[in-house]
């Protein structure tokens, strides 16, 4: 008997275990996706908001290219203007006047078609005061746009720059030519929304509704939201109503927060992932070897840079701000320290941004750097400099870079640097209050011009917190503003560029470049400053290999 | 408290002009004096409202709960089930053979289990049952199979103290009066053990068991970003980098009344199980 019962638990056992491995040896996520052509993506980060009026993150800026369209829409190989909701569109000679002929057949998720009132409605929205919108002023390059946003008139006294010809057409009236200005379009603070979703939920002016929910959510792009839990997915499918949707192959997108490298880098390696947003700085070099096939380090729109507080001794003082600068060893830092291929900066501006590339302004040379430095000792009465304080957010790979400066400095000057790490918040605070002497930064492009990055050092501006301000600088920048053709363009911002190597405000350290792990089977992405890839031209493609 | 750390939830990298803050401020009531502010969270606390999150907009503090504790909490149970089931007989073993092979060798590994940190553990574990062999999904929370490495990870910890736990309980049973009287009787070893030395033994486990339990079923941050699952454990570490005051309090105050409710529920088990106890209430 006993015997018998022995029998039977083992094979109840030995059943149960293999239905259990059978069960558990599924085939993975990026095996099944060339038959489902839905893609995997890690998405870094939860996105605060889903309303592109309200949303600040490049988090937001990946489902949102996905769910809703602009105006025009994106190549995706350079990223210049193709036809979106507006299938053609028109330049007026003085260059101030757009003019949209919307596509008859766009539609929003629901079947309405996509009109040029709502593009009104839509702006009419985030420029709204009362809405609080971030980035509104990406739109203050329309005329009286300013105005209205900063609530001095209201919109119909404002007369602001847009205006609806007809259900098809749109006429955006700009304050001064804006040679990016189609750049712009593809931000998403010039996504329209859908009024009637808008106007349900009460969302004009109201922060926060769950009009982007799913099931709520009423987009016109090439996939709707079908699904969001928080911290875990969020969940898109094709959007049959979508214009172009004969040109779109995938049948979903999955957007998975993950907010570690690590963890990211085993869900890839696992199949869990067709991309990755980000690799551990230490894994570059080892995935670079065994695994070329999947790491790929591509150019970004950004500069890595330490600011100086110019009101503060001793960095109120060129000598030292130049000193320190001139003892830098950029080449050193990319090569031996970073390691993700990234290139060192010599000014600030990345190269070919718009067409811009900046003469190399700021260089290394530890001898006049030593000079610099003992005239200002000489001139101060004392031996050494005090230790400086040099602040960055608590990370890794900030506190690498900041180890290496820290070195070059002590070695070549003889300074003494106090590594200061901070949580982000408390960091952000104090360099907001001008509360530091030496920092990290850095700052990524929001459109391919220049204008992006050195608009960060006019006086008024409020990225700049550094305290330097110069008159000549403003001008020039205003003048390219106004100038009529590209290269009168960029002599201006070249005269920024110049004025920022003479004077040191800031330290550009290097470019950034985006290194993530993709999939061999991924297809139609392609490298791209900003790293937008337009959803419509992915697909999946090709063998599985281990 | 969390009000005195510096900067706000909505400090970000790009500055963001002041009437534009001035307005966010307004919209979630931090423009009021703060002990207005106290005042009326306290208000809508009574009415069961935990307010808004700031850094997940659109979404309530109670409703974020409502998602993530159903996951802490399956997790939490599957893990101290483990913890138990491999805990409670290496720790009875342990106690039984004392200073035998069958004592050293699972008291070194919960030696061992307690020194190893979850974070070396469950890449381990995924590495070998995950990527290697392909068993199991290394991460996520999509089906029934995403739950046993997390669980094994978070559960292996608890079993090895509870297996140490367990065999100090046991060793000091068995050298009660009691214990002699029921082998002196003629009681037989299955049943002195099983009928009289476990509720004794199992005492100090039990008193470990109530922290313990809340500890698990309200997340562990390591855990649940390693195996990327949306439990509670990331709300408490990250609202308080977010400096999402609300999701702050609001995890604080679950996290507290759970505490109280499992400890209540320790003191009846407690009662039921030690006569001493009883008798003194």
């Amino acid at each position: 008997m006993a015997f018998i019962r022995k029998k039977r638990s083992l094979l109840l056992t030995c059943s149960l275990a293999f239905g259990f491995l059978a069960s558990c040896s599924a085939p993975s996520n990026v095996e099944k996706a060339i038959d489902e052509q839905i893609l995997h993506f890690g998405l870094g980060a939860e996105p605060q908001h889903l309303d592109p009026h309200l949303a600040t993150s490049v988090a937001a800026h990946n489902i949102l290219s996905a769910l809703v369209e602009g105006l025009i829409g994106e190549d995706p190989k350079t990223l210049k203007p193709v036809p979106g909701v507006a299938e053609r569109w028109n330049v007026s000679d003085d260059k101030k006047t757009y003019t949209f002929y919307f596509r008859k057949n766009a539609k929003w998720h629901n079947g309405d078609p996509v009109t040029a009132h709502d593009f009104v409605y839509s702006y009419r929205r985030i420029l709204n005061p009362s809405l609080g919108a971030q980035y509104a002023s990406m739109l203050h390059v329309l005329k009286n746009a300013k105005e209205f946003h900063s609530g001095a008139k209201t919109w119909e006294k404002a007369n602001v720059g847009v205006l609806a010809i007809d259900d098809l057409t749109l006429e955006l009236v700009l304050e001064n030519k804006t040679p990016y200005f189609l750049e712009l379009l593809n931000h998403y603070s010039w996504f329209p929304v859908h009024p009637p979703t808008i106007e349900k939920f009460g969302a004009f002016e109201q922060i926060g509704t769950p009009w982007t929910k799913p099931g709520n959510f009423v987009g016109n792009g090439p996939f709707s939201l079908s699904g969001h839990r928080i911290n875990s997915v969020i969940e898109v499918q094709a959007n049959p109503h979508y214009w172009d949707a004969n040109q779109t192959k995938l049948s979903g997108i999955r957007f998975y927060p993950i907010e570690t490298s690590d963890t990211e880098e085993r869900a890839f390696r696992t199949g869990f992932l067709h991309v990755t947003q980000s690799v551990s700085s230490d894994r570059i070099e080892y995935l670079q070897s065994k695994h070329p096939e999947w790491i790929h380090s591509e150019p970004y729109l950004g500069t890595y840079y330490y600011r100086f507080n110019v009101k503060m001794p001793p960095f109120d003082d060129l000598r030292v701000r130049k000193a320190l600068s001139l003892s830098v060893n950029r080449k050193l830092l990319v090569e031996k320290v970073l390691k993700g291929g990234q290139q060192p900066a010599y000014c600030f501006t990345p190269p070919d941004t718009g067409g811009f590339t900046a003469k190399e302004g700021y260089s290394y040379n530890p001898e006049e750097a030593k000079v610099l430095l003992a005239s200002y000792l000489k001139e101060k009465g004392l031996l050494t400099l005090p230790p400086i304080e040099l602040n960055y957010n608590t990370s890794e790979a900030h506190k690498k870079v900041a180890e290496a400066l820290q070195a070059m400095w002590k070695t070549t000057l003889g300074i003494e640097i106090q590594l200061l790490n901070m949580e982000w918040k408390v960091f952000l605070s104090s360099i907001s209050k001008g509360d530091y002497s030496l920092a990290r930064a850095g700052w990524i492009g929001d459109y391919v011009d220049a204008n992006t990055f050195l608009h960060l050092w006019r006086s008024n501006d409020g990225n700049n917190l550094t305290g330097w301000s110069n008159r000549a600088y403003d001008q020039s920048l205003s003048l390219a503003e106004q100038s009529l053709t590209p290269q009168e363009r960029f002599t201006h911002f070249q005269k920024c560029e110049d004025l920022l190597a003479q004077e040191i405000p800031i330290l550009p350290l290097y470019f950034y470049v985006h290194v993530s792990l993709r999939h061999p089977t991924v297809q139609g992405w392609y490298p791209t400053l900003l790293d937008h890839h337009p959803y419509k031209h992915v697909y999946l493609e090709g063998k599985i290999t281990e | 408290m969390t009000r005195f750390a510096p900067g706000g939830p909505f400090d970000s990298d790009k500055a963001i002009p002041d009437e534009i803050k001035i307005k966010l401020q307004s919209h979630f009531g931090l423009n009021l004096p703060l002990f207005d502010q106290y005042l009326l969270y306290m208000k809508n606390l009574l009415a069961g409202d935990l307010g808004p999150s700031f850094k997940y907009v659109g979404w309530d503090v109670s409703e974020l709960i409502s998602l993530a504790f159903p996951v802490s909490l399956s997790l939490g149970i599957s893990a101290l089930l483990i913890a138990l089931l491999i805990g409670l007989p290496a720790g009875m073993l342990a106690a039984l053979r004392k200073n035998t092979l069958w004592d050293y060798l699972p008291m070194g590994i919960a030696m061992v289990g307690v020194c190893l940190p979850s974070f070396v553990l469950g890449p381990i574990l995924i590495m070998v049952f995950a990527t290697e062999l392909k068993w199991l999904p290394a991460l996520g929370w999509y089906s029934w199979t995403d739950l046993i490495l997390p669980s094994l990870t978070l559960g292996l910890f608890y079993a090895a103290y509870v297996a140490r736990l367990t065999r100090a309980g046991m060793l000091e049973t068995l050298k009660q009066d009691y214990i002699r009287t029921a082998r002196a009787k003629g009681a037989s070893p299955s049943r002195v053990i099983l009928r009289h030395a476990i509720r004794g033994g199992l005492l100090p486990v039990v008193t470990y068991l109530g922290p313990a339990f809340a500890g698990l079923v309200s997340g562990s941050f390591i855990i649940e970003s390693i195996f990327f699952i949306p439990g509670l454990g990331k709300f408490f570490v990250t609202a308080a980098f977010n400096r999402d005051y609300t999701v702050v309090l609001g995890t604080v105050l679950f996290y507290a009344t759970l505490i109280i409710i499992l400890n209540l529920f320790v003191d009846f088990l407690q009662a039921w199980l030690d006569p001493k106890a009883r008798e003194q209430q």
